[in-house]
């Protein structure tokens, strides 16, 4: 087998044209995907909405920095026939057992959680993942409380949340993540609506 | 029949995983559950076809000094080519594995079989053995996927086997279940490799 020399112009020739046509490849591949890609993370976002707010037929977003500092938070104002309808809020806490968790929290325009939904976490598979809708009922427990008035923490914080076994860190980070939302909520918009139904925006 | 040796051995004879012992941190990693070692194994097949070809075809233009460069260069290429789509088309599929699927720029098989195989043989022998090895290498992450997935959530394929049962043995979801299945399933292998031998 006649393999090439190993000269330096013949290294970097060959160096360069395999990079060349790995920049060119990738770059179509790329071009042909953006768009699919942007799809696939736009019908996650949307799904994950409707999963915390009731049906509504426009969205609006905004964003606000958090009051104790850090990433700012989406707020998806939800409007059915121009009424607000509820605010997806997508929160994170940094305070999981591996690293950040993101969760989209509904709330409805007095501050009562209508539901919360986990987007994006790396708890451990089995013990901290029950966080997520599909593996157990626990963030079922957060629906209808108001953390104005109820305290969203869990037990062992003297809240009123069930942590979940041997997985307590990442039930006080899911709950760190929905009081985020919530104190960003009511420092940034409870006190401009009104009455229910009202338009913020 | 040689080619169909080439196909085969990686089955059982040469199985990457548990008779070669390579690309273990995708086996011990990813197969939590018997679908994402099926994924994981066919992402590293199609990665593992596409370097092979392209290491074939040009094995000698590439000076002997910088082969390594350009196979790697390559082979991250498929890999960024199989993120993207999966991504694209495949999003739940991504979000399991989507992680991982990086790291199989540094999985030791796909570098292992472009420097031992593909640079030295033809394109067809090459396609061959990558598809015979890539196989392989979905068969063993599956199997290892599928042993924790049923003793540590009672489920195949994510269905369930005992109905309203779901908590199983817990230590085979977590890293050290990886290790003991690898162990009992190396067991298994090199035993069976000595009854076909």
């Amino acid at each position: 087998m006649a393999k090439k020399e190993s000269t330096f112009l013949n290294m970097v020739v060959t160096l360069f044209l395999v990079t060349a046509a790995a920049s060119f490849t990738l770059a179509t591949v790329y071009n042909l995907t953006a768009e699919p890609i942007a799809q696939a993370r736009e019908a996650k976002r949307q799904f994950a909405i409707g999963q915390v707010v009731p049906e509504f037929d426009h969205l609006e977003s905004r964003k606000f920095l958090p009051p104790g500092g850090g990433d700012s938070l989406e707020f998806n104002f939800a409007y059915l026939n121009n009424e607000l309808v509820g605010v997806a809020v997508n929160t994170w806490t940094n305070r999981g057992y591996s690293g950040r968790i993101t969760a989209m929290v509904g709330f409805k325009h007095d501050g009562t959680i209508i539901d919360v939904f986990t987007l994006n976490h790396a708890e451990t598979p089995g013990l901290g993942d029950k966080i997520e809708k599909g593996k157990s009922d626990w963030s079922n427990q957060y629906r209808g409380l108001n953390p104005a008035a109820d305290n969203i923490r869990i037990r062992q914080d003297n809240g009123q949340i069930d942590a979940i076994t041997a997985a307590t860190i990442t039930a006080r980070a899911f709950s760190d993540a929905v009081q985020r939302a919530h104190d960003t909520f009511a420092e940034n918009v409870m006190s401009q609506i009104k009455t229910e139904g009202e338009p913020v925006l | 029949m040689k080619q169909w040796n080439n196909f085969t051995k990686g089955f059982i004879k040469d199985n990457p995983v548990f008779i070669l012992l390579l690309g273990l941190c995708p086996a011990l990693g990813v197969t939590t559950s018997a679908f994402n070692g099926f994924g994981m194994g066919l992402a590293t097949t199609f990665v593992l076809l596409g370097s092979n070809i392209v290491v074939s075809i040009i094995k000698n233009v590439i000076p002997n000094k910088v082969r390594i460069p350009c196979f790697i260069v390559i082979i991250a290429s498929f890999v960024t080519i199989v993120q993207l789509t999966m991504e694209a088309f495949l999003p739940d599929l991504f979000d399991s594995l989507g992680l991982f699927i990086p790291l199989i720029v540094v999985n030791c098989l796909v570098m292992g079989r472009a420097e031992a195989f593909a640079s030295k043989q033809d394109i067809w022998s090459s396609i061959v053995d990558a598809m015979g090895m890539g196989l392989g290498f979905t068969l063993a992450l599956t199997m290892l996927g599928g042993l924790r997935e049923i003793l540590g959530a009672y489920s195949i394929f994510g269905i369930q086997l005992i109905p309203g049962v779901t908590d199983g043995m817990l230590v085979f979801v977590l890293a050290p279940g990886a290790f003991i299945g690898m162990g009992y399933l190396i067991i298994l292998f090199n035993y069976m490799k000595k009854k076909t031998a």
